[in-house]
């Protein structure tokens, strides 16, 4: 170790071709690092492709925490014939590579301000694999025991990461351990470890944190948040969040003696089915969500306005990825604010949330189920590639307390009392009425549900005033939807501001910090619901100038919270970071950094 | 005045308890027709109407769930998309009797997708095609029901081939497929009862005549037509499950079909079909020889398959009999201890 050592603070990069079994290899990596206590947050960066093309997996390594990428691939492991080159001249000066001896000999790297590891690893797996298959795929492990070496990773917590990695299989818990430790003696015996600046040291920073992936986070929210029917349609990024909430519930709803079921899920024909299942199970009183993608919601259209119209109860989980249209479905983007918000023709307005990270996808998805059910009304959960399908470092997640919110419903013993059931009435003065469960046995329960022009007894009607009464009594109810959804969290001090939500929080966290190093202060205001509170509007009075963050093209939110602080709405600029690549600090320090600070897209 | 008592069904109800809000169709459309069978059919059979949802699409079929069981909760949702509604509210509550009204548009056109599906999954539903062969509400175009080389009023001929929802349903393992007419009530009556009976996808493409814009004299989907074209394969009588099965015809002249709930359809051979409705072989063997020969069109219970050898799908879905919707947190919320052990699996 040098004066240059760095410490728990660098960003280890895997460059690897997709379908090469590498993903174990770098979950080993990535968990034996937060179980030595020092925070990652890990990035996989992969094609739209089941086998062959690029991909790269990121763990950064940050004591200080940071969740947004950081834009650095300061050791990486080049494995990819296809990208080496590219790999080579990635590393940032005073970086390391380790590159597979099969691909690159340490003279033709050609870089003499980095440390050059060539390490043969098929050769090192062969004794393991005779089939290639097999030996490719340990090839992997090589890396993994070499790279622990190389960063000083504990041996014993990197042996109980290989077994949980592959626990219940014995002989394969085995072989890969076998591999790994030949990388580890390999390391030890070959190279010269003193000339890698980057170490892990152990902390304790991560006691009792979890690591998961937002999908699997809104999986839990849904089984917790008593979710009882689920209808999808596989897209990328989402697939995985119906699949974790259909594998929970086999292990949870199925009672053991008798193999009933106590949910329902339709892996549907498309995403005009899996909303009309849901509609279809909202209606008959289950709490029912679909997830899904940019292309599903635009499919969702017509029945997101007929939810909305008709007042049922229903919940979409949206992992958004990169638009329009095919758009890049591998990579992230934060461009679905605008068509969830205003989904299907006619005036529509949806409530949306806005997590940011795990834990909050996890309550988020709850709440959903709650004000779907409330409101009888459609709720999104917006969420993103980035958040769904990486590893996230999070506050273990707590017991719901409440009851579910079931809303106004009436049941039998209800309809006694009350006089009369109008369905779309507004009779407690917030706009939201009051509706029945198919199967009540009451002469007042029954009514009849339309997309069509309805009364306030939802009685068909053309009738212009008629009309009128109910279409401004849902605009009413969802206005209201702000007393129930999550407020904007609101910090810092500074005539600067920072609007922002999702995974875009997480970099303009580290830019606030940077840039407060560097004199400037700001405020921040991070947004976790639409319709936008009356604070998002006073936060933009009370800054000189506000910036929206987001990653998207065209500033989507920035154009809502102009509309919202219509006086104030030329302070509203625009940050946008929309590649594709999760989003690093850098974009906002670019744009605040003195000098800097006009809007970087009007 | 002497005193008339309203007779009553089993349930103690009147028919009136089965009846509908007034129609807005055309005077004399075959789709009241149909309106007027499913309130005798559910009637008759003792349906509870606080468990029936009706459930339609887009159209002037899809407007009927209006005029049928007000004691019931209709949804008509959007253009071709009931089958999806319906079978998420049917798993939502299996207990619910599902019926969808649905028109040729809304399921052959626009809704082809969600039909096809709904009958590989074996939603538990009746689907009844109120089948004209055009699209009214949007005033005559043609239907892909439409036969080929029909024409309308203004002499537009359809060049076409046409779409049979049966030979569909029947192709993709539907277990209850039967075509009928508006105009056979009697007919129409026993299908709905026993559509009501079996669990999993009842199939009903019932011909019903649009006296506007499709009933010229030789239209196949018209009434003259059909009074004259109509080859009834059967009378047929539902049998519930509480009363006995007579068969009254001799030996071999008449079929009873058993179902699983204990009813039974009883199938009276008429002289020019040998229909049995349990085989498969004979059940393409009556849609082929209508395709072979336009020059009628078969009526019946085309083919049955019990549910017990094609669960429906709240079945399939291991569902018990309290429904979804009723669920509460002790039963849906893992314990503390087991969510404990679930997050667990996350350090």
């Amino acid at each position: 170790m040098t004066d240059n050592t760095v410490v728990n603070d660098f960003t280890l990069a895997v460059a690897t071709v997709n379908g090469s079994g590498s993903a174990s290899s770098n979950t080993i990596l990535a968990k034996t690092i937060f179980r030595m206590g020092v925070p990652v947050a890990a990035k996989n960066l992969f094609p739209s492709n089941i086998a062959g093309l690029p991909t790269w997996y990121l763990v950064r390594v940050t004591e200080k925490g940071w969740k947004c990428a950081s834009g650095r691939r300061d050791f990486t492991v080049a494995f990819n014939e296809a990208t080496v080159e590219q790999d080579i001249r990635d590393v940032p000066p005073g970086g390391v590579l380790l590159v597979d001896e099969e691909l690159f000999t340490a003279d033709k790297v050609g870089r003499d301000d980095i440390t050059v590891y060539c390490v043969p690893m098929a050769a090192i797996a062969k004794p393991f694999g005779p089939d290639p298959r097999l030996r490719k795929l340990l090839a992997n492990m090589v890396y993994v025991g070499v790279v622990a070496e190389l960063l000083g990773l504990d041996a014993e917590v990197l042996k109980q990461a290989v077994h949980d990695q592959f626990a219940g299989k014995e002989k394969v818990v085995k072989l890969n351990l076998d591999v790994v430790m030949a990388g580890v003696t390999h390391a030890r015996e070959k190279l010269d470890k003193a000339r890698c600046p980057f170490r892990v040291q152990r902390r304790n920073l991560t006691a009792g944190k979890m690591l998961i992936e937002g999908n699997a986070a809104a999986a839990l929210g849904a089984l917790m948040g008593g979710a009882t029917f689920c209808a999808w349609y596989p897209i990328t990024p989402s697939s995985s969040l119906c699949e974790s909430f259909i594998e929970l519930c086999k292990k949870h709803r199925v009672d053991k003696a008798t193999g009933e079921a106590r949910f329902a899920q339709v892996q549907a024909e498309d995403e005009l089915a899996s909303i009309g299942l849901v509609i279809g199970a909202g209606w008959a009183g289950a709490r029912a969500f679909t997830s899904t993608a940019g292309p599903g919601i635009s499919l969702m259209g017509e029945l997101g306005g007929f939810a909305y119209y008709a007042e049922i109860p229903a919940v979409i989980v949206d992992v958004q990825r990169v638009g329009p249209s095919t758009g890049m479905p591998t990579r992230n983007q934060q461009s679905d604010v605008k068509s969830c918000y205003r989904l299907s023709h006619g005036d529509t307005e949806h409530v949306v949330l806005m997590p940011s990270g795990p834990e909050e996808i996890y309550e988020h998805t709850q709440l959903a189920l709650d004000l779907a059910e409330r409101l009888q009304t459609l709720v999104f959960v917006l969420t993103e590639l980035d958040m769904g399908m990486n590893i996230w470092m999070s506050q273990p997640f707590k017991y719901p307390e409440r009851p579910f919110d079931r809303g106004k419903v009436l049941d039998k013993e209800a309809l006694k009392q009350v006089a009369e059931f109008a369905r779309y009435k507004d009779v407690d003065g917030d706009g939201i009425p009051y509706r029945t469960v198919p199967g009540t046995h009451h002469p007042k329960a029954p009514y009849f549900t339309r997309g069509s022009g309805h009364t306030e007894s939802a009685g068909y009607t053309e009738d212009e005033a008629e009309y009128k009464t109910v279409l401004d009594r849902i605009k009413k109810k969802i206005a209201g939807s702000v007393k129930l959804t999550p407020r904007p969290v609101i910090d810092g001090e500074g005539d600067i501001g920072l609007i922002h939500f999702g995974s875009t929080a997480f970099a303009v966290e580290e830019a606030r910090e940077i840039l407060g190093k560097q004199g400037l202060r700001t405020r921040s205001c991070r947004v976790r619901a639409l319709p936008l509170h009356d604070e998002v509007a006073d936060f933009v009075r009370s800054c000189r100038t506000v910036y929206v963050v987001e990653q998207n093209r065209d500033g989507q939110l920035a154009d809502i919270v102009r509309l919202k602080a219509l006086d104030a709405a030329t302070k509203v600029r625009s940050i946008l970071d929309y590649g594709g690549l999760p989003m690093p600090a850098t974009p906002v320090v670019e744009a605040l950094s003195v000098g800097q600070r006009e809007p970087v897209h009007a | 005045m002497p005193e008339t008592k309203t007779p009553v069904n089993r349930a103690g109800l009147s028919l009136d308890d089965y009846r509908g809000g007034k129609s807005t169709l055309c005077l004399g459309c075959g789709h009241d027709q149909i309106t007027r069978w499913i309130i005798q059919a559910t009637y008759e059979s003792g349906v509870d109407p606080y468990n029936v949802a009706k459930t339609s699409g887009i159209g002037c079929s899809s407007k009927t769930p209006a005029y049928f069981v007000s004691k019931g909760w209709g949804i008509n949702s959007c253009h071709g998309r009931m089958p999806s509604v319906a079978t998420g509210a049917s798993l939502a509550n299996r207990n619910l009797v599902v019926i969808g009204v649905s028109g040729d548009g809304d399921t052959a056109s626009i809704g082809m997708g969600q039909f096809v599906h709904a009958v590989r999954r074996n939603t538990d539903m009746v689907y009844i095609v109120e089948n004209n062969g055009v699209y009214g509400l949007t005033k005559g175009q043609f239907s892909a029901t439409s036969d080929k080389g029909a024409h309308v009023k203004s002499g537009e001929v359809n060049e076409y081939e046409n779409i049979d929802l049966g030979q569909l349903a029947l192709d993709l393992g539907c277990g209850f497929v039967a075509r009928s007419f508006s105009g056979d009530g009697r007919q129409m009556v026993g299908l709905i009862r026993a559509a009501i009976a079996h669990r999993g996808f009842a199939l009903i493409d019932a011909i019903s005549p649009c006296v506007t814009f499709n009933n010229l004299a030789d239209s196949t989907k018209g009434f003259a037509w059909l009074r004259e074209h109509n080859l009834t394969l059967h009378e047929l009588g539902f049998v519930p499950p509480y009363e006995a099965v007579t068969v009254d015809q001799p030996e071999g002249k008449a079929i009873s079909v058993d179902m699983p709930d204990g009813s039974h359809i009883l199938l009276h051979k008429l002289a020019d079909a040998e229909h049995d409705p349990r085989s498969r072989k004979a059940a393409e063997a009556i849609l082929a020889k209508d395709r072979a020969d336009p020059g009628h069109v078969y009526t019946g219970l085309i083919y049955y398959r019990a549910s017990t050898e094609s669960p429906g799908l709240p079945d399939i879905m291991h569902l018990g009999e309290k429904s979804l919707a009723s669920l509460n947190e002790s039963e849906l919320r893992p314990t503390r201890e087991a969510f404990a052990a679930l997050l667990a699996g996350y350090h």
